[in-house]
This record gives structure tokens, sequence and C-alpha cells, in this order.
């Protein structure tokens, strides 16, 4: 009897596990059939090509383009990650070459403590502080300055009370300035010492060090988790919903305010009262999943996966 | 300036600029921090923690209806979701190890790991929210539970699998079962990297705002049934940001500080756990 039992509950248990395993797949595809079966009405309306390119988004006309939201989404991104990552790429040289020993722990544990921190949070500072000190103290030397330059100066231009574009990428950068660092400086530690010593023994100063030896050696793992930030950037919705207006129109200038794909969700789903509108978030849903998982599949499995092997 | 000199002078420029961007970055961080402390510490009371939700321009009046909307949505996402995660983090581990399976679901693990939090809570409204008709604070624990399944998994498979086989295979000799050996060896030489890792997919989804805007939504009244809306400290905060009254903008930044201790006193304690285990 007591063998049976154990039989029985050795081979459910089994079973249980393999189910667990199953649901997990079957949650990620899920996620994909049910946003495309939600989307489809949209997309038979607007069509895939159509969608992307067109910028009018005027729910009283029930008419919708996704253009604004995905361009919001790609550039806030984009600029997000061109401040952050030089910035954290300091801190990473910063934390395994230059700082005193005792203070590489704590700075590091701070960084990481930093990164666990909720991303309202620095949206929340972003509206409540740094809109402001954008407005009083960045626009005016931005309008002196970039706005002077022809051409790109467009780009710089009008006034606005400092929620825009622009602020919203500079809150998005720092917020995944903590977990880009925290990735450089895993990736610089992964460098085995005896390189860099064999290379400070031939007399290279430390920048030598890190330029012929760290970062070649370093550079897939840094490359991987750029593109890891960049997914998480591009998916962050609380940073800058407070920060980039909600104004579904692609800006002339980087101060305008804007919107993104997720700060479109974020504003509008609950108020959706038609089965277009609704469906056209559910789209705008899909292809910041489509974008998304792209870029984890480049960033993990093309540049993460050469490192471990 | 001879060849060597100029190497000095750049390797002084470089790290210099170095110090300096790490300065720069820390400096935002601190910015952000101090803010959020001197926000949050000079609206904390008493009355925060127990009062009942303000009505609109009033100016007394607390969270206690997020705060206790926020632990259950939490606690209730943990239940459904950590089972799921160590079940399958077993499977993977124990049973399918390096088969094709196995490393792909590995892989897939990480790509639901990464996917928007605003999209998972789409997909929960999609599934649960639109059908039923209402919101309900279940919905915000399944959109978390969501997240959270994949973190559990690879926590738990790189932790089982960093059990010695020789334990295991001890076990077998004395004639149990897997089901035995996984119960009475395996997960007690790992219990200490589990918990380290359930407590710390705990703080990573504790402050998620996004999944829970269109599922659990927010209710201005205190209610502990999760069928019906529920009020969390994250979408509280969200609202009372945005609101125009003044009282309600230092409540969010209460919920602030209350939401940041919280995540960040279950990521220290995980750490802790985690340093103690490995040291010895």
């Amino acid at each position: 009897m007591a063998g049976q039992r154990g039989f029985w509950a050795d081979w459910s248990f089994a079973k249980l596990a393999l189910g667990a395993t199953i649901l997990v797949l079957v949650i990620l595809l899920a996620v994909f059939v049910v946003l495309y079966k939600e989307s489809s009405l949209a997309i038979s309306t607007f069509g895939v090509w159509k969608f992307i390119t067109s910028q009018v988004w005027n729910p009283p006309l029930d008419k919708f383009g996704g253009a604004p939201a995905i361009f919001g989404s790609v550039v806030s991104t984009v600029i997000a990650i061109t401040i952050a990552v030089p910035v954290a790429i300091g801190i990473a040289i910063f934390l395994t070459e230059i700082a005193p020993h005792f203070l590489r722990t704590p700075v590091g544990v701070a960084v990481e403590l930093l990164a666990a921190i909720p991303s309202i949070i620095y949206g929340m500072w972003g509206l409540f502080f740094f809109a402001p000190f954008m407005r009083d103290k960045v626009q005016p030397v931005i309008h002196a300055t970039l706005g002077k330059i022809p051409v790109i100066g467009q780009w710089f231009s009008g006034y606005t009370p400092g929620i825009g574009l622009l602020t919203a990428s500079i809150v998005l950068s720092i917020m995944i300035l903590p977990f880009t660092a925290a990735i450089a400086r895993d990736s610089f530690k992964m460098v085995p010492d005896i390189l860099k010593e064999s290379a400070y023994a031939l007399g290279a100063t430390k920048w030598d060090v890190m330029k012929d030896v760290v970062i070649p050696y370093a550079k897939l793992g840094v490359i991987g988790g750029i593109i890891l930030s960049l997914g998480r950037a591009l998916g962050e919705t609380m940073a800058v919903t407070f920060v980039m207006g909600n104004q579904p129109v692609i800006p002339k200038s980087l101060l305008e305010p804007a919107t993104s794909i997720t700060v479109t969700l974020a504003n509008e789903f609950t108020e959706a009262d038609t089965d277009l509108y609704l469906s056209s978030l559910f789209y705008l849903a899909l292809i910041l999943f489509v974008m998304s998982f792209l870029v984890i599949v480049i960033g993990k499995f093309f540049f993460l996966k050469r490192v471990e092997r | 300036m001879d060849a060597f000199q100029k190497r000095k002078l750049i390797n002084a420029i470089i790290l210099v600029f170095s110090t300096l961007a790490a300065l720069f970055g820390i400096m935002w961080l601190f910015w952000i921090l101090g803010t959020l402390l001197y926000k949050g510490f000079s609206t904390l009371s008493l009355d925060v923690f127990l009062g009942d939700p303000p009505a609109p321009g009033d100016s007394s009046g607390g969270l206690k209806h997020a705060i206790v909307g926020q632990t259950l949505i939490v606690l209730l996402a943990t239940v459904i979701g950590i089972p799921i995660g160590i079940l399958a983090g077993t499977y993977l581990s124990e049973y399918g190890k390096n088969s094709r399976l196995a490393n792909f679901v590995r892989d897939m693990s990480d790509v639901m790991m990464s996917i928007p939090s605003i999209v998972v809570g789409t997909f929960i409204y999609a599934v649960l929210v639109k059908p039923v008709g209402h919101f309900m604070g279940l919905a915000g624990s399944l959109s978390l539970a969501v997240m959270m399944i994949p973190i559990v998994l690879r926590t738990t498979d790189d932790m089982l699998r960093m059990v010695p086989p020789e334990l295991r295979e001890a076990g077998y000799a004395l004639g149990a079962t897997k089901f035995k050996v996984i119960k009475d060896i395996v997960y007690r030489a790992a219990i200490t990297g589990i918990v380290t890792g359930v407590i710390l997919s705990v703080a990573r989804i504790g402050g998620e705002t996004a999944p829970l805007l269109f599922t659990s939504f927010n209710n201005n009244f205190f209610t502990t049934n999760i069928f019906q809306p529920m009020a969390s400290l994250t979408v509280t905060m969200y609202d009372y940001a945005m609101s125009p009254y003044k009282y309600w903008q230092d409540l969010a930044w209460a919920a602030a500080i209350i939401l940041t201790f919280g995540v960040l006193g279950a990521n220290i304690l995980g750490r802790v756990i985690a340093h103690y285990k490995f040291k010895r």
C-alpha cells in the first residue's frame, strides 16, 4: 500500500510540474493570440501599413492611426538610450576600475537598489520637480543654443510648461540608468583579472587596459545589456505617462507634448467608448508587444547567448 | 610631449570623465531620492495609515484602503504565481534538464519576463475584465502573477541545478521515489535560494502600476472583496498625483514612500538572505 501511494504521489507530482511548465508556454501564446484577436477589428479596418503610417488619432470621428504613438515610443527610447548608455558605462568604469575598494560594494549595491525603485516614483518626480526645472532653467538655454542652429533648430523651438517628448526621454534615461549601469558593471567584472594584470605588467595605463582588454572582452555582454535596457525603456509606462503630455500628434519640436504607445494605453484604455477605439488600443498594445519581443530576441539570443558560450 | 606622457594624459582625461559621468548619474538619482524622502516624510502621519480616503478638497484622510488593497493584491498574486513558478522551475531542473522542451521554456520565460507590464494589463483586461464586465482586484493579482511566474521559474531552476547530483543519488540509493528525493532532499538543500527568489520577485512586482490600471482599477472606498475594483498604492498615487488638490498630491508622496520602503525592504531582505546563504 505504502509503495503504491508513493507511486501515485510521484506520478502526479511529475504531471503537475509538467503542467505548470506547459502553462508558461500557454500564457505566452495566449498573450499574443488574445491581443491579435482583440485588435482584429482595427486590423481589418485600417490594415497594417496604413495604421502604422497614419497620423490621425481622432476618437470622436472613429479614425485611428498609430504613427504618433509609435513615433513617440521609438524617439523617446532612442534619446533615453543615447543619454543613459555613456553615463552608465562611465559609472561601470568608475565602479570597476577607479573607485577605491571600500566604495565599490556600497555604491554598487546602491545602484542596484535604485534599479528596484518603482518607476512611478520617477514619473512623479518628473511631473512635480523636473518638468518645472526644464521649463524655467533648461528651456531658455536650449532656445539660446540649439534652437539657433539652422535646420535642426526647429526641433528645439516652442514654449511648453516643461512637459514634452524631451522631458519624458530624460526621465526615462534616468530610470534605466541604474539597470544599464549594473549590467555594464557585471560584464566588466567578468573579465579575468589575469588578462588585465598582464596588460598592466606591459606598462598599460588604466585607459589602455579598458580600451584594449576590458571593452573588447566585455563588448557582447554590454551590447546585450544595452538592448535589454532598450526593451525596458520601450515598455516603460509610469515614468513617462506623467510628463509626455498625451498629445496624439507627431511634434515638430522635441520640447512639445507628444505621446507614446504606453502613454496612450495608460490614458485612454479605460475611456474607450467604441469597439473600434478599444480595438485600436489593443492594436497598439500588440505592436508594442511585437516590438519588445524583437528587441529581446535580438538582445538575449543574439548577443547574450554568445557571451555564455 | 613623448608617447608615454601622451598616454598618461589621455588616461587622466578619461578617468576624470568617467568619474564625472558617475557623479553626474548618481546626482540625478540622489535628487530623486532626496525629493522622495523629503516630500514623503513631511506628509507621513498616523492619519495617512489609518484614515479613510479623503473627499475632493478635504485635507484629512488617509490611505488605509490603498494599503490594504495593495497588500491583498500582491499577496494573492504571490499565492497564484509562486506555486506555478516553483513547479515549472522544478520541472526544468529535475525532469526536463537539457531537453529541447526545457530549453525552449527557459528561452520563452526570458521573453515573458520582458513583456511590457502594461501589455500584461491589456491581456488580463481582455480575458477577464471584459467578459465579466467590471474591474476587480483578482484581475490585478492575476496580471502581477503573470509577471511573477517567469522570475520565480528562473531562480528556482538556477537554484535547484546548483544542488549537487550526489545528494539526489544518495536518496535514490535508499529507494526513495523521485518525488521524495525532490521534496525531502533537493528542496531542502535549495530552500534559501528559492525563498530569496520569491522575495525578490515580490519586490519586483510590488511597485508595478501599469498592469493594475485596467485590471484592479481603483476604488475610493475600503474593500476586501477581490471581485470588486480595488485600490492599490500605485494606482492611487497615479490618480492623486494627477489631481488638482494639494492634499491628494501630498498623499501621493506619502504613498510613494510607503511603497518604496516596502519594495526596498523586501529587496534588501532577499539580498541579506542570499548573502548569508552563499557566504557559507
